[in-house]
């Protein structure tokens, strides 16, 4: 569904990402890890044009884009197929939790009100914040925005949901509320790519795992042998640590 | 305090409201909407970047901010019938205090689009919405709820500036009492009369400031 191939970015004279390359097919969960500063945040930004890229091509639902010189109307046409749920939330601070989640239904796509609200609420259901429709979001805690921002997503029928590691801005006690709408989600067939330092929801929910250093993929495999047969050392290494680090 | 300064007291205290309802209030209402509209543009066209715009709009704050109001005033009212503008002395003033006050409040406008998260647009990216449609939906109505402290203070600025206009022959609260006093020679008691309806007037506004505060509080609270 997704084929990236070779996406180069720099910040100035840092190469952030040195020719990444990644593939997503439809129903998969990918787990992105690595350590702090590896790129993942600047990986997911370059894929849905938050930040455009040096290099690098996409195929997209069959259609090849050049990911630099690519045109403003086809990245909101590839931005009208995919979702983005951010580390802090970003819920749009001036709405409600409902206005939050038909904003993108009925302005950018022209959906009636009655229906987006129909929409809306049934997403809402799904990640358990139906009872505070008329609530702004200062008024919820961390992991109830991040629901929400979860069911944002979800109203649009996106093909694909990306999250930038969208519980470590959390407290402790609140992480499982979100995981595990994340995990339903999974259940459920949505394609997902997560960046996460999430090491269960890594092993027990996605069905790959990606592991990048230093703006470059080290390792791509599926989870099961990820974690018990790492090829590359680096990875046996930083499987390594994370075990200690939890135990 | 001797009767008939009391009676001139009681007589000058209708007309000189009068003038203030009629039109200070009028000039200052008047010129903060048009303000306000200068403002929303020049701080969007910079927050947003439009080349060629931008720099205009610095130009304009920079002769605005840079020049006292009473020459602009001047210029515009007695300078520009010389080379065959001629406006009437209130549209004069209205236009001089909107230009006027809205470069102060472009920059209070400014700051508060560039203290609105960088997230807020991304996010508005990411479900869709185009950057205009951002503007006016998101950022734009925060950024207004955090410019409105200093907002409101620049329409209470507004209200005592008018009486400037007085220098224009524009017959607000100022001018009224120069035309009383022209009569009855009582300067003390008439400009402690004057100021003390400038007062109230200032007085007023400054309770709808804070109940406009509370009520922009009271949903959304903090950032
Ligand atoms: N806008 C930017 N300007 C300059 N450097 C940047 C910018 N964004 C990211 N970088 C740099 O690029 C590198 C990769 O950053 P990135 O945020 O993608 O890492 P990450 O893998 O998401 O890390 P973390 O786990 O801490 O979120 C870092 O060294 C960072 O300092
Ligand atoms: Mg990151």
């Amino acid at each position: 569904m997704i084929d990236i191939r070779n996406v180069t970015k720099s910040f100035d004279d840092f190469g952030a990402l040195k020719g990444v390359s990644l593939q997503v097919e439809k129903g998969d969960v990918v787990a992105i890890l690595g350590p702090s500063g590896s790129g993942k945040t600047t990986l997911l930004r370059c894929i849905n044009f938050l930040e455009i890229a040096d290099g690098g091509t996409m195929v997209f639902d069959g259609e090849t884009f050049d990911m630099h010189s690519i045109s403003k109307k086809d990245i909101s046409r590839i931005r009208r197929k995919t979702a983005f749920v951010f580390q802090n939330y970003n819920l749009f601070l001036n709405k409600t939790v409902l206005q939050n989640v038909t904003e993108g239904l009925i302005i950018a796509r022209k959906v009636n009100k009655e229906e987006a609200e129909k929409k809306a609420v049934a997403a809402l259901e799904k990640v358990g914040m139906a009872d505070r429709l008329d609530s702004f979001p200062s008024q919820l805690s961390g992991g109830q925005q991040q629901r929400v921002a979860i069911a944002r997503a979800l109203a649009t029928d996106p093909e694909i949901i990306y999250f930038d590691e969208p519980t470590s801005a959390l407290d402790p006690e609140l992480i499982g509320e979100v995981l595990s709408v994340m995990r339903d989600l999974a259940n459920e067939g949505m394609t997902m790519l997560v960046v996460t330092h999430e090491m269960n929801f890594a092993r027990n929910v996605s069905n790959k795992v990606i592991f990048m250093e230093n703006g470059q993929v080290i390792e791509t495999s599926d989870s099961k042998s990820f974690f018990e047969n790492p090829k590359e050392e680096r990875t046996k290494l930083f499987i390594q640590t994370i075990q200690s680090g939890r135990e | 305090m001797d009767e008939r300064v009391l009676q001139i007291l009681i007589d000058s205290f209708m007309k000189i409201l009068m003038a203030g309802i009629r039109v200070t209030i009028p000039l200052a209402v008047l010129s903060f909407l048009f303000a306000l509209i200068i403002s929303i543009l020049v701080a969007v066209i910079q927050y947003a970047n439009i080349r060629g715009l931008k720099q205009l709009c610095r130009f304009y704050i920079w002769i605005i901010r840079g020049t006292p109001l009473l020459v602009q005033l001047y210029l515009v009212f007695y300078g520009l019938p010389s080379v065959g503008i001629v406006l009437p002395a209130f549209p004069a003033a209205v236009l001089c205090f909107a230009i006027n006050e809205g470069a102060y409040m472009a920059e209070s406008m400014r700051a508060a689009l560039e203290a609105v998260p960088k997230g807020q647009l991304e996010a508005g990216y990411c479900v869709g919405m185009s950057y205009w449609q951002i503007m006016r939906r998101i950022i734009l109505p925060q950024a207004f709820r955090t410019a409105f402290p200093s907002l409101s203070n620049s329409f209470i600025a507004m209200i005592k500036s008018t009486s400037m206009a007085s220098t224009i022959t524009v017959s607000e609260m100022i001018r009224q009492t120069q035309i009383i006093n022209g009569r009855v020679y009582q300067s003390l008691a008439l400009y402690l009369e004057v100021g003390f309806i400038y007062l109230m007037f200032c007085t007023v506004l400054t309770w709808l400031q804070s109940y406009g505060e509370k009520k922009l509080n009271a949903y959304g609270g903090a950032k």
